[in-house]
């Protein structure tokens, strides 16, 4: 055949998976093709081929090495070479700790090292870097080349060191690369590439340099102590100071690939000496030769003498002192101004990364944190959204470090007026970490904040939020200003404000959590705030704290009692949990007379213990669900049914089998919806699970005539059986009397046996097995969504014309489900029993913090004409397959769906209810003509 | 703009091509010196014969303005290159420039507008990064130059010499365009302009913030602010300044531009949207920037409404136009700001109220009380020493030349250069040529047969970056260099090979005959030199390797013989 022709086929070929026996035999065909071939792209696709087969899971690859090798030796395609190299490095990587053929692939890397076809050197060098060791020196090198031989024995680094100056710039990267992956294999590099690497930061490429900075950056983090002497002088600094300036240096490089690079990297360079840290943030600016003031410093000393900047006068920025020409050094090899000039470069992929830095290297120096502020301060006027959300993000990591003063907050309060909700949400979460000096700072800020609140009134809970927390940092600076915030007057009576004004609320909130810890500001309340508190502390609970108010008895009383609660019977609360637990635990047969009983008690327990006390919330209301499973498997078998016909007992029957389907949901839940569950109570739900499914196989058996769809059932069940074996083949001994075990033990029997036996056996077993304790593991949480708009209470409905669409706004936050993007759908239910399920893009989805996710999207509503406006419910749901279940094979790669897994009948899909419908009111016009 | 700014033209020999390098006049002059001195090319007739081609960086009036007087009434009919951009906007501004000097001020013997059209007929559009062949030798690349839209630097090459012109550029980007950009490409010389050659400046971002905060300010206070800008490129940035502000912040107060001249450049903003920076390349699909929501075109009766507005006029100095008017409507009320978003000369208007002047004199002997705050924003798009030095980095140039500066702050920087980079860096005055020796590297062709015969020979493998001897022939024909091994040398030229023979006597005293001497020596000589082949030919002569002996006695005096030796050269 033809050249063409063979390669189409070897394509085709690849796509097809090859098992783990065969691959041996499948090499051998190859080779000989390859032998025979003359066409040098059908070697080369053959040479691939040889290295994509010797990945296959379970082939081990030595036994071609040889082979690969001599072909090696007698090819001529350079192409080919290379990827017979390429090869080889799937080989040697396959096999790590075969030094023999690890040795010998090293030898063959460095007797081509000296080939003149750069894929060649790449490849070698590339071997070389993954599979040479550095303690160990080359012994078989000088029988290898010519040229070697003149050179003593040497190790891998030196020899690839001397790449570093290849004519070819793929070459110089390969051999910066392969250097790398030593480092990254954890051989300790030597302090003497340093130099070498350095000189290639002014590299001709940007791909050498790129891997320079890495490489400099790597030294710089094995050697930050040692000492380099600077040249042109005879100091001498820390090494780690010294790679910063080079890497500051990057910053301003031609390529933004390297400067993204750059900028990344000095944020992770922590052991750098303040003088060099802060000489970032400094141009040293000047203005002919006069050392200039920059505007910054001018801000502060204008805001320490009291006045505030004006900028009134033209020669404001008049430059002072005169500078000593020799001295200025315009563009010194120090550090200077390289985030300066990160910060203000074109592409907003350096800018973001420059925040990033900025904010990482601040968050270990308080000092460098309070410098950098007026510069992540000025970020937040940047001309892309993410980078604006960036420094907001960056300045709230720092801000612990960090007080603001009424410049900076000025400017930090001017974006509040943004009109993206991101930004201005992020701001909100900055303030409620923020620090501020003077109370006209809270002044300000609040002034700001019910700004906001009327310009964007869908902000409330956000801006309340963060005046809860802006009160509570700031007791002693919301003191004096309270008579002023409340309006309230030492003789007269000011009218009691509108109790509905979210402004107020704001102010109330405000007011209430600095009073928290500030007991004199009560004093200063009038009656109607008194009145006021009682009712935000329940409406707004989680936004008002409690306060100890004097002379108010009744409130004082609920809320030691509460707080009984609350505050140190954490450890009570778990003592209690273990508890039930254990005392239900006792119960060795479903059957035992009270069992009934103590599990109802438990359950309801459990149910209380979980709304009291939130930190156990996941795993009391998981041990109730699953104890509610054990109590309605109870009922169902302890039914009298069994002994009786059929035909007497339908009501028992329908019974069971709503049982059994209840069974089955909540194992779903409980699956899905708790996070941090482990292998073991997976598999504990998983019995259940299956009990419930006997149990429906039973009442099927019982009430269908006929064996043919039983026969079917029958041989699901098992299989279903069968994959619990294997996916917990490592928990069953904690099985022991258990359904599944019991099942296991009897499979033999079962899988011979006709349908109508196998149903008695299950229904014995059912009933002897024993029920399992739940042991719990260390944290359980409950997903949960709270939809907040819409908050279901408007009673105008949303008028549009049928056949079109209207868009509902949602904003809901999720807690505690993990890869939301995938799982949370939106359910829409019109009331005609049309459901629609809507996936919101994963852009709609926003993490504020770790466990809580933001979700604000759109749905688009539509229907036919109504004659009059009705509720449509909006929930959410969490969608679940069990394919996405932690314990389920990972994803299978090209040559392993011969494994035997009837993937489809694994699957099962479904969606579990995340949170409380809300009603929304909608009203679809008919179309005008 | 030797040591000056304004009037950039700069002369260029290299390599045997002459090119000229902007054509600017100068702002300050109204006479003769307004242009540059085009007698020192030639005295008499046209510039043609003695220029390749004519480069213009960018459509500033100090690097275009006397094109128009060049090409038509001095006389020119080569190539002028420049960009896209430039092209588009460079004839508006010379028609704009030609109108005030000659409608206004009533000057004759000025270029007219079908002048201008002529010349602009000669231009030849340049793109970035496009290397063009102006002739089988000289080649020109035009590079990114920031400042405004449009600018370039322009790199021009002939054989292996090379010269970089910046032009003007800007290091850092502004809102909308972005930093100049270079690759290394180590020419003998770099012209740069130095303007800000003593002055390292602040972040942009301060400043950006300041002025966005100022404009906020007032307009919540319901008043209004005027900006007194130059038709192009300040005035765009800060429009896309404020159109994004207005944008984000979801304000309402009208923004005016003043109509005229701006309107039609903006629209080439509009076109040469590849020209801009980043943010406005990649959004312009969903929105071009410059397509401005909240900016309108200004009428003189806005003036007089009532609540805040903002608005952009010309010119920026407050000295006449429509910035003026304006000004003189709303100078009474504190509630207002006006903003100089740059320098302004001596005597005008934006001077005296920058200084703080509260009382101003209009003509006529009405005086103006001054209320409303004045702001100074310094919005420069030239680059700070500290950009300078970072292209000088990026380029990697042998040899540096400063332009379009101050003499004295030239010379600072050329210290800081030679003292950095340990380069030589000169600063011409104008009319100064400065000649700067190149060492050029003269490409051979080689045979591949001697090449073959040189790795015959052995030693280590090439390597590029090191030079290395070999022998061969060179052939100096028909303007081409080739090295070819000495006999295809002989071979092509014809000529036999020569042999060079050195000789030498000795006289020996020696009583026998010829023969008998000639027989003698040689086995003396056998026995002496043992190692080598020593042989006695029949026509006698004794051999020894390659070296001949000849024993020959003359007549009159038998006993004395001549041995006569010769060997070639080895």
């Amino acid at each position: 055949t033809n050249a063409t022709d063979a390669l189409q086929y070897l394509l085709n070929f690849a796509r097809k998976p090859v098992e783990a026996e065969s691959v041996e035999g499948v090499v051998r065909i190859l080779l000989e093709h390859y032998y025979k071939e003359v066409d040098n792209s059908v070697r080369l696709k053959i040479a691939s081929l040889l290295g994509l087969l010797s990945k296959t899971a379970g082939f081990s690859p030595d036994c071609i090495v040889d082979d690969v090798i001599s072909t090696l030796n007698n090819d001529k395609s350079k192409q080919v070479l290379a990827q017979l190299l390429d090869t080889l490095l799937v080989i040697g990587t396959q096999l790590p700790e075969n030094i023999a053929v690890t040795q010998r692939l090293i030898d063959v890397a460095c007797k081509h090292l000296n080939s003149t076809f750069f894929g060649v050197r790449n490849k070698c060098l590339q071997l070389l870097g993954c599979l040479g060791t550095v303690d160990k020196p080359l012994t078989k090198e000088s029988e290898t080349g010519a040229s070697a031989s003149a050179t003593p024995p040497r190790d891998v680094p030196s020899l690839i060191s001397d790449y570093f100056s290849d004519q070819d710039p793929r070459v110089r990267t390969a051999a910066i690369k392969a250097m790398l992956q030593l480092h990254e294999r954890g051989m300790k590099l030597q302090q003497t590439v340093y130099n070498q690497a350095c000189k290639l930061l002014s590299d001709d490429y940007e791909q050498v340099r790129s891997a320079a900075v890495q490489m400099v950056w790597v030294l710089s983090q094995l050697y930050p102590e040692s000492i380099v002497p600077i040249p042109s002088s005879n100091e001498e600094i820390r090494l780690v100071d010294d790679s910063f300036g080079k890497i500051c240096h990057m910053v301003s490089d031609g390529s933004w690939v390297v400067r993204v690079q750059a900028a990344k990297l000095l944020g992770s360079m922590q052991q750098v000496s303040p003088h060099f840290l802060e000489q970032t943030l400094d141009k040293k600016l000047m203005s002919d030769l006069r050392r200039k003031r920059t505007a910054h410093e001018r801000a502060k000393e204008l805001y320490t003498s009291g006045e505030f900047s004006s900028g009134r006068r033209w020669a404001d920025d008049a430059p002072k002192e005169k500078v000593d020409t020799s001295g200025v050094n315009l563009i010194d090899s120090g550090a200077c101004g390289a985030f300066v000039h990160g910060l203000e470069d074109e592409m907003y992929e350096v800018r973001i990364a420059a925040v990033e830095a900025l904010c990482s290297l601040a968050q270990a120096s308080p000092s460098f944190a309070e410098k950098c502020l007026d510069f992540l301060v000025d970020m937040f006027n940047d001309e892309i959204e993410e980078v604006r959300l960036q420094s907001i993000h960056a300045l709230r990591q720092i801000s612990t470090n960090i007080t603001l003063r009424e410049d900076q907050l000025d400017t930090v309060l001017a974006v509040l007026e943004d009109s993206s909700r991101d930004i201005r949400e992020a701001l909100h979460e900055l303030l409620c970490y923020a620090n501020v000096s003077t109370k006209e700072c809270i002044q300000l800020a609040l002034l700001e904040l019910l700004k906001n609140l009327t310009k964007y009134p869908t902000d409330r809970n956000s801006v309340w939020k963060c005046l809860k927390f802006l009160g509570a940092r700031h007791p002693t600076l919301v003191l004096p200003i309270v008579p002023e915030l409340l309006s309230t007057h030492p003789y007269f009576d000011t009218p009691e404000p509108d109790m509905d004004d979210p402004a107020y609320i704001a102010v109330l909130v405000l007011v209430f959590n600095a009073a928290k810890s500030c007991p004199t500001m009560p004093a200063l309340f009038s009656d109607h705030t008194f009145r006021h508190y009682a009712y935000l502390r329940d409406s707004l609970s989680h936004l008002v704290p409690q306060l100890r108010l004097p002379g108010r008895k009744q409130v004082a009383g609920t809320s030691s009692e509460t707080s009984g609660v609350g505050a140190g019977s954490l450890e009570s609360a778990q003592h209690f949990l273990q508890e039930s637990l254990a005392r239900v635990s006792t119960l060795q047969n479903l059957d035992s007379p009270g069992a009934q009983e103590l599990l109802h008690f438990t359950i309801r327990d459990l149910q209380r213990l979980g709304e009291l006390q939130t930190d156990l919330a996941g795993s009391a209301d998981f041990c109730a669900t699953y104890l509610h499973c054990q109590l309605l498997l109870m009922k169902a078998l302890q039914e009298k049914l069994w002994n009786m016909a059929v035909p007497l007992c339908l009501k028992q029957n329908a019974m069971a089998s709503t049982a059994a389907q209840q069974i089955l949901e909540e194992t779903y839940k409980l699956e899905f919806l708790y996070s941090g569950l482990e292998s073991r109570q997976v598999a504990t739900i998983h019995n259940v699970r299956l009990q419930a499914k006997a149990l429906q196989l039973i009442l099927i058996a019982r009430t269908k005539r006929g064996v043919e769809p039983l026969l079917a059932l029958c041989e699901k069940f098992l299989q279903e059986v069968e994959a619990f074996q294997r996916l917990f083949i490592t928990e069953l001994p904690h099985f022991q009397d258990s359904f599944v075990e019991k099942l296991l033990e009897l499979m033999p029997r079962l899988v011979a046996c006709k349908p109508l036996d196998l149903v008695k056996i299950l229904q014995t077993t059912l009933r002897q097995s024993r029920f399992i304790h739940l042991k719990l593991p260390e944290q359980i949480h409950r997903a949960l969504a709270t939809i907040i708009e819409p908050t279901g209470e408007s009673d105008n409905p949303l008028r549009f014309t049928s056949g079109l669409v209207v868009a509902l706004d949602i904003d809901a936050t999720l807690e505690h489900v993990q890869e939301p993007q995938t799982v949370v759908k939106v359910q829409v239910l019109y009331p005609d029993g049309q459901s629609h399920i809507i996936h919101p893009k994963p852009g709609d989805f926003r993490t504020p913090g770790p466990g809580r996710v933001r979700l604000i999207t759109q749905v688009y509503l539509s229907h036919s004409a109504w004659t009059e406006p009705c509720q449509i419910e909006v929930r959410l749901l969490l969608a679940y397959s069990s394919s996405s279940s932690k314990l389920a094979a990972p994803k299978p790669a090209w040559n392993e769906s011969m494994e035997g897994l009837p993937t489809s009948e694994n699957l099962i899909e479904g969606t579990i209810n995340l949170s409380k419908p809300v009603k929304v009111f909608i009203m679809p016009k008919p179309a005008r003509r | 703009a030797g040591q000056d700014v304004g009037r950039s033209c700069i002369l260029v020999s290299i390599g045997g091509k002459n090119i000229m390098l902007d054509c600017g006049m100068h702002m300050g002059y109204n006479d003769d010196r307004r242009f540059p001195d085009f007698s020192y090319i030639t005295q008499n007739g046209r510039l043609t014969d003695y220029l390749d081609c004519v480069i213009i960086s960018h459509f500033h009036l100090d690097h275009c303005g006397a094109l128009p007087y060049m090409s038509e009434m001095v006389g020119y009919d080569g190539p002028i290159y420049m960009t896209h951009p430039t092209k588009a906007i460079c004839p508006i501004l010379l028609e704009d420039f030609r109108k005030i000097t000659v409608d206004k001020k009533g000057e004759t013997n000025f270029f007219t507008s079908q002048m201008i059209k002529d010349c602009m007929k000669k231009v030849v559009p340049l793109n970035l990064h496009q290397t063009v062949q102006v002739d089988d030798e000289l080649e020109i690349k035009a590079y990114y130059a920031g400042h405004v839209l449009g600018a370039a630097m322009v790199q021009i090459k002939v054989g292996s010499e090379s010269v970089v012109y910046t032009g003007d550029y800007n290091m850092t980007p502004d809102r909308h365009l972005g930093a100049a950009w270079i690759d290394k490409c180590r020419p003998d010389i770099l012209i740069t302009e130095s303007t800000y050659a003593t002055t390292i400046r602040d972040s942009k971002r301060c400043r950006e913030r300041d002025f966005l905060k100022k404009v906020h300010e007032t307009i919540e206070r319901g008043g209004k602010v005027l900006i007194p800008v130059f038709a192009l490129g300040r005035a765009q940035e800060l429009c896309i300044l404020l159109e994004t502000f207005w944008e984000r912040m979801n304000l309402k107060a009208p923004i005016y531009f003043s109509t005229g001249l701006t309107e039609k450049a903006n629209h080439y903003y509009k076109l040469f949207i590849t020209w801009t920076n980043q943010k406005i390349r990649k959004t312009f699909v969903q929105r071009n920037m410059f397509e401005f929501k909240h900016i309108k075109a200004f009428d003189r009766s806005y003036a007089d409404n009532p609540g805040p507005m903002v608005v952009f006029a010309t010119p920026g100095m407050l000295h006449a136009g429509q910035s003026l008017q304006i000004f003189k409507k709303w100078a009474g009320n504190e509630k207002n700001m006006v903003i100089m978003p740059g320098y302004c000369v001596q005597g005008t208007v934006g001077h005296k109220i920058l200084n703080g002047q509260k009382k101003l004199e209009m003509e006529g002997r009405a005086t103006l009380e001054v209320k409303l705050q004045v702001e100074y924003m310094s919005f420069s798009a030239h680059a700070d020493a500290k950009g300078i030095m970072q292209l000088i980095r990026m380029a990697e140039p042998h040899n540096i030349l400063l332009v379009h500066g101050e003499a004295k702050k030239m010379a600072f920087l050329k210290d800081k250069i030679e003292q950095e980079f340990n380069i030589s860096c000169y600063m011409p005055a104008n009319g100064e040529t400065t000649t700067v020796t190149t060492n050029p590297s003269v490409p051979v062709d080689i045979s591949l047969n001697l090449l073959k015969r040189e790795m015959a020979l052995g030693g280590p493998l090439p390597d590029p970056k090191r030079p290395r001897t070999m022998h061969g022939t060179l052939i100096m024909k028909d303007n081409s260099l080739r090295l070819v091994s000495p006999e295809q040398a002989l071979k092509e030229l014809g000529l036999s090979e020569h042999q060079l023979r050195f000789t030498c006597r000795v006289h020996l005293q020696d009583p026998h005959s010829d023969t008998d001497t000639l027989s003698r020596i040689y086995s003396h000589l056998k026995s002496v030199l043992k190692g080598y082949a020593v042989q006695h030919l029949p026509d006698s002569t004794v051999m020894v390797e390659s070296i001949v002996l000849k024993v020959s006695s003359s007549a009159e005096e038998p006993d004395l013989k001549v041995v006569l030796l010769s060997w070639c050269f080895q």
